[in-house]
């Protein structure tokens, strides 16, 4: 099961965060900030899964930007870190330029929308790139219209 | 109308979007929080706005301040409002931002239950997949229970979007409501054979998760899982399925299998394993544990030997089914002799462990445990004192072991037993009694190839016997013994046994000669025991093998021409028992001297060096057997006398493995003095190498191996199953046999199923819209009618079931009970009278003694009597009157919610009409707000959502939002109704106060002593203190009567003295010292919000002072 994926900055600044598991609010600042150090002081070289608490953690930098997704021990690593990719592939390919932090910021919803098609309940649903897109293409089409 | 349209978009532009919201606060970095929070204003204003779309844009924002960690829960109705809109683009908002803000706990999502219903109902598929996104972020027990059917339908939508969301969230209802398992399996089952990729991964996805649980459940799904694992080119998928697979326990055999493998090759990368293979020992599957026996036999080392058998010999007591458990025997067996004993560093250990199995009933492996004995006893020298006094032992207790003949393998021990005192009378320590035990009548019941060894050894003891009463005083005592043997003897005689015969008429007739020479009185023990004298020296398996070929021998020429092949002789038959024969030579060196032995020893090599079947002591240290017998050169064993050889009754392994350890420090103590003495003197760096530290393989030496056991592992520590079962893991619930047929009571609800609960009543097609209605505040009048006629055919038990039940109450952050009962008099004057519980009289002109109760279903009957009393004094003919007896807060809080305050009031009907329109209004203090469904204005009723037939009742819910909860206060409020009869129908109006009590908002804490005293010491709290005079109670009791009109929770008691705590809803710690002295009471009190404690005391205070 995955916990919570969060996206940071290299500062540590939250961009983007859900959770599959509920987690006070007043909890979430510190269990953020606290994940993001455990990641960001980690090497390059150093390996992408961390064992944090009773929970791991798998994370992928993408230029200035931190993917980090919480995962019970009963989930394999490497899927999720495929996972990632493949979010991030898609978010690419929606935004149709390199995400930054910022496009994530100014369309949080959309970016929220994209990851609760493939992932949801803290389960893998949809992989699929176009799949992924359709409901919200068809959603933007609407808006348009 | 245009005007304002125009207006709205106007305001529109104005307002602040999400990317605004976002440049906003990255422009004003050093004033971030003043910033946000004016945009938090900007946004409540705009949530005041009809406009929905300025509301979606403001819940847009706000979902981005939640990300960001402001709480946002204030704003949890206009969520919904945004939710229940009816574009998509909006509904999607304001379901994200109740995916991120809403918990379990929040109390709107029980309005949701409709909206999301509707939304899953929806044509457009986006619309239903938004609401089952959503739903998996926040769904409750509830709503689980409420939408499980709702979903389950949706697992066979024509879209598979549709199918795959609707299959992933039935997990989270699984967990909400383990009821709906059974139920919705078999279709989930089927959705692993779904046509669409993602439903399947969605199906597989959820039987991974459930099966973490039980696997077992889930076994009967392993054919079609490998059809997927195959067929299936989707890699995560794969993965998932390759992990459930391995819960079915077949990747764990499969696993000890290549670890098998793995072993022979690199030995110590498996090792490490050690603990994980012996936890495999406690597996239900019977494969799996002989695989990791196989394993374990080809990782010990001298170093954990006795840590591994002690965990096998946990595991024979604990084995059921004699195949497993003398799996085990044999296994133990083996691991310890493999390789010459190579692993065993103290043989005194083994022999006990050998003895604690001959405790073993019904085992088939008697002689394998009896070989072993004899094997160790003739070839470790040194060990033959212990092993004979334990052998002494078990033939004293051979009652225990031969308690069943038939069946009794383990009685092959006596032989071992009795052969090994018998050859090695001299370390007995009381070898008359051994030899008594020898004779016992009882014996005749052995085999017969028991009894034999019995006689024979028993010839033995009798020449040991013999020689040490010659030798001391009088001839007596050997003509005793001479006498017992042949009283004894004669049983034998008569053996069907052709052997036991044989040998005894042989040593009767011996005996009887030898007690005629005593009779002459001649000395006869020398000569007795020439008979038996002579070394026995164990002979290599390998003996044969090492002859080495005579010059001119050439044994592949042809003696003979062949007739037929000649058979080998290289390998000797294991004949177990073949070792008794060679008895022709005695050890007796206790007795020699030093001189004599070396003489010995010399004459001995000699004889051995051209004897073919003696091989030459080997140069390893490791091998334990020597042909040298002098003690000094045998490297195993160094038994230090201060242990207690003979060990009462039958040994055990681990109490002498505590003796051993005991001796093991002393030696470590005394070693180590030594040491320092040897560097005094030797003054060189090279005595550091003995530094202690951790022993390495090598530096074990013998005596020094039983720590590794008892200090690493306390008893009893055995790791079990239960430590990963967490209590509190959410997927316990979910531990259901799923191949159990449904029960009718299984069945998941449908949209009718509270009312369905209430099956006694005759009426039971019309339930359908008689959902709670607390949950549909606004009913359609249709609705009310309709209602109306069937009302009469109800009978009481219809009215009461569905109304809100605890379900609901637990989700209110607080809820305080106001029992309203109305009533009206049969009399001539109609009178209506409604009662509130409330802990205050509001009304003072009712002086009234209360007696307090919780139970507000059943509070009816008692109210009824307090009411008579109210109604004589009451001298109001038609009006109301309100009495407010009690209020029973029923604080379940979160605190979380720490602005809001959930009323319940129960109406109780008392008179003959039908009450309906009750409309519940409270006029609004700045402090406290009554929350009003939506649309409606400030001064708005509540519109009580159900009709009272006479005497019925129901319960309503009211919210309050409360923003200081320090003070004290009193609301005003009415509540109007119509009272309905055949002919007329009245309007009425009753007005009643409601009081909120400080104590109202305080929630019942436990807190721990350590905890409290901190708290205390913080400093940050004040101090108040308050006096009760004449209190005539027990202590115990007053402290009671504080717990539960007070919500608080005794710390600590001391005699007449008690630390209490509670907590209000907005997190003030409020601290009690409650003293008694008589019959005063005296509390101190401290709080960190002094006009609180203060209003807490008051209120304290009040409740003594009624009684």
């Amino acid at each position: 099961m995955i916990k919570f994926v969060l996206m940071v900055n290299r500062r540590g600044q939250t961009r983007l965060s859900r959770y599959y598991t509920p987690v006070e609010l007043s909890r979430r600042a510190a269990l953020e900030a606290d994940v993001v150090r455990c990641c960001l002081s980690r090497r390059k070289e150093q390996c992408s899964f961390v064992e944090y608490k009773d929970f791991k953690l798998v994370y992928r930098q993408y230029a200035a930007l931190f993917i980090v997704v919480g995962i019970t021990d009963k989930e394999n690593e490497l899927s999720i870190f495929e996972l990632i990719q493949n979010f991030v592939e898609v978010l690419d390919k929606y935004f149709s330029r390199v995400v930054s932090s910022c496009a994530i910021m100014f369309s949080l919803d959309r970016v929220h929308f994209i990851l609760d098609e493939i992932v949801q309940n803290g389960l893998v649903v949809e992989t699929n790139r176009s799949r992924i897109l359709t409901p919200l293409n068809a959603i933007d089409k609407m808006s348009d219209s | 109308m245009a005007l304002k349209i125009v207006k709205g978009s106007i305001d529109r532009m104005f307002d602040k979007n999400l990317q605004d919201l976002v440049r906003g606060i990255r422009n004003h970095k050093e004033d971030e929080a003043k910033y946000i929070s004016t945009c938090i204003d900007e946004i409540k204003q705009e949530l005041k706005q009809d406009n929905i779309a300025v509301k979606a844009n403001a819940v847009c924002k706000l979902t981005y301040l939640q990300m960001l960690g402001y709480d946002v829960s204030w704003a949890a109705f206009n969520i919904v409002e945004v939710m229940s809109s009816s574009k998509f683009t909006y509904k999607r908002i304001g379901y994200l931002a109740a995916s991120q803000c809403f918990h379990e706990s929040t109390d709107v999502i029980m309005l949701t239950t409709n909206q999301i219903r509707k939304d899953l109902s929806s044509p457009n598929q986006y619309d239903t997949g938004v609401a089952l996104t959503g739903l998996s972020c926040f769904v409750t027990p509830d709503l689980a229970r409420d939408l499980a059917n709702d979903i389950m339908t949706l697992m066979s939508h024509t879209k598979p979007y549709i199918r795959k969301k609707a299959v992933l969230i039935m997990y989270k209802v699984f967990l909400k409501y383990p009821e709906s398992l059974r139920p919705a399996f078999p279709r989930l089952k089927e959705k692993l054979e779904d046509p669409d990729p993602g439903v399947q991964s969605a199906a597989v996805n959820v039987i991974c998760e459930l099966a973490r649980r039980n696997p077992k459940n889930y076994l009967s799904l392993a054919p079609l899982f490998f059809k997927l694992m195959t067929s299936s080119t989707n890699n995560w998928v794969l993965i998932k399925i390759i992990k459930l697979v391995s819960c079915f326990c077949v990747v764990k055999y499969l696993g000890l299998l290549a670890m098998s493998k793995i072993l022979k090759t690199h030995p110590k990368s498996v090792q490490s394993h050690k603990d994980l293979i012996l936890q495999c020992l406690d597996d239900k599957d019977e494969s799996i544990r002989l695989r990791a026996l196989d394993l374990l036999y080809g990782m010990v080392s001298k170093k954990n030997l006795m840590e591994i058998v002690k965990k096998l010999m946990l595991h024979v007591d604990k084995a059921e089914g004699t195949t497993y458990r003398d799996e085990l025997l044999t296994k133990i067996i083996d691991i310890c002799s493999q390789s010459n004993y190579q692993y065993i560093t103290n043989f005194e250990w083994y022999i006990s462990i050998l003895v604690e199995l001959t405790r073993l009933e019904g085992t088939r492996h008697g002689h394998l445990i009896a070989s072993q004995m004899l094997d160790v006893a003739i070839r470790v020298k040194a060990i033959r004192i212990f092993a004979v006094a334990q052998m002494a032992t078990l033939l004293d207790n051979a009652h225990l072991l031969t308690g069943n003949m038939q069946r009794n393998g383990i009685c092959e021990v006596l032989y071992a037993a009795a052969w090994i005192c018998g050859e090695f009378s001299e370390h007995l320590e009381n070898p008359m009694q051994t030899l008594e035990a020898m004779l016992r009548p009882k014996v005749a019941t052995l085999p017969g190839h028991i009894q034999a060894v019995y006689v024979q050894n028993a010839a033995k003891l009798f020449s040991t016997v013999l020689k040490s009463q010659e030798g001391s005083t009088e001839g007596t005592a050997a003509q005793e013994t001479s006498q017992l043997m042949i009283d004894r003897l004669p049983l034998f005689v008569q053996s069907a046994n052709l052997e036991v015969q044989e040998r005894a008429s042989c040593i009767l007739q011996l005996v009887k000669y030898i007690q005629k020479l005593q009779q002459k009185e001649v000395e006869v023990a020398e000569e007795v025991s020439a008979l038996f004298a002579g070394e026995l020296n164990p002979v290599a398996p390998k003996a044969q093998k090492k002859v080495p070929v005579p010059e001119g021998l050439d044994l592949d020429a042809w003696i003979n021409e062949p007739p037929s092949e000649s058979e080998s002789e290289d390998e000797q038959p294991k004949a177990i028992f073949a070792k008794e024969e060679p008895k022709h030579s005695r050890s007796r060196h206790t007795e020699v001297d030093e001189k004599e032995l070396a003489r010995r020893r010399e004459a001995r090599k000699q004889e051995q060096a051209n004897n073919p079947f003696y091989i030459k002591a080997s140069p390893s240290s490791q091998k334990v057997y020597q042909e040298s017998p002098g003690v000094e050169h045998i490297p195993v064993v160094q038994i230090d006398l201060t242990v207690p050889l003979k060990v009462p009754g039958l040994p055990m392994s681990d109490q002498y493995l505590k003796l051993e350890e005991e001796r093991r420090q002393k030696e470590r103590a005394d070693k180590k003095k030594k040491e320092k003495k040897k560097r005094k003197e030797k003054r060189s760096g090279r005595g550091r190498r003995h530094d202690s530290g951790p022993e390495s393989e090598e530096d074990i030496t013998p005596a020094h191996m039983v720590d590794i056991v008892t200090e690493e592992m306390p008893e009893n520590a055995l790791p079990s199953d239960d430590d990963d079962k967490d209590p509190n893991d959410p997927h316990k619930a979910l531990d259901i046999d799923l191949d159990k047929p449904l029960a009718d009571s299984e069945k998941l609800p449908v949209r009718s199923h509270r009312a369905a609960k209430v099956a006694k009543s005759p009426v039971e097609d019309g339930d359908a819209e008689n959902t709670p209605p607390s949950q549909e505040p606004k009913k359609k009048s249709s609705k009310e009618k309709r209602e109306k006629k069937k009302d009469k055919d109800r009978d009481r038990k219809t009215y009461i079931l569905p109304t809100p039940d605890n379900r609901l109450l637990t989700m209110s952050s607080t809820s305080i009970f106001l029992f309203f009962f109305i009533e009206q008099k049969s009399s001539k004057h109609k009178k209506k009278k409604q009662k509130k519980e409330k802990e205050e009289k509001e009304k003072k002109k009712k002086k009234k003694h209360h007696h307090h109760h919780r139970h507000h279903s059943d509070g009816g009957a008692d109210e009824s009597v307090q009411n008579g009393t109210v109604e004589d004094e009451e001298p109001l003919p038609v009006s109301m009157c309100l009495t407010l007896n009690h209020k029973v807060c029923d604080i379940q809080g979160n605190l979380q919610d720490g602005s809001q305050v959930v009323v319940s009031v129960i109406f109780e009907n008392k008179c003959d009409s039908l009450l309906k329109s009750m409309e519940f209004n409270v006029l609004d203090s700045l402090n406290s707000k009554l929350q009003r469904p939506e649309g409606s204005g400030p001064h708005d009723g509540f519109t009580v959502p159900f009709q009272l037939p006479p005497g019925v009742s129901n319960e309503a819910r009211l919210v309050f939002t409360v923003q200081s909860i320090v003070m004290p206060q009193k609301m005003k409020g009415t509540l109007t109704f119509i009272v309905k009869n055949e002919d007329s129908s009245i309007h009425e109006k009753l007005d009643f106060k409601l009081h909120f009590t400080c104590t109202s908002y305080l929630i019942t804490t436990p807190c721990y002593s350590d905890a409290f005293a901190k708290l205390l010491e913080s400093g940050d709290l004040k101090c108040s203190s308050v006096r009760l005079e004449e209190v005539n109670m027990p202590f115990h009791h007053l402290l009671a009567r504080i717990c539960f009109h007070h919500h608080f929770s005794v710390v600590e008691r001391i005699d007449s003295c008690a630390s209490m705590y509670s907590r209000s809803i907005q997190g003030h710690h409020v601290c009690l010292l409650v003293k008694t002295s008589g019959q005063t009471v005296s509390i101190d009190a401290k709080c960190d919000e002094p006009t609180l404690l203060g209003n807490v005391l008051d209120e304290i205070k009040q409740t003594f002072s009624q009684c």
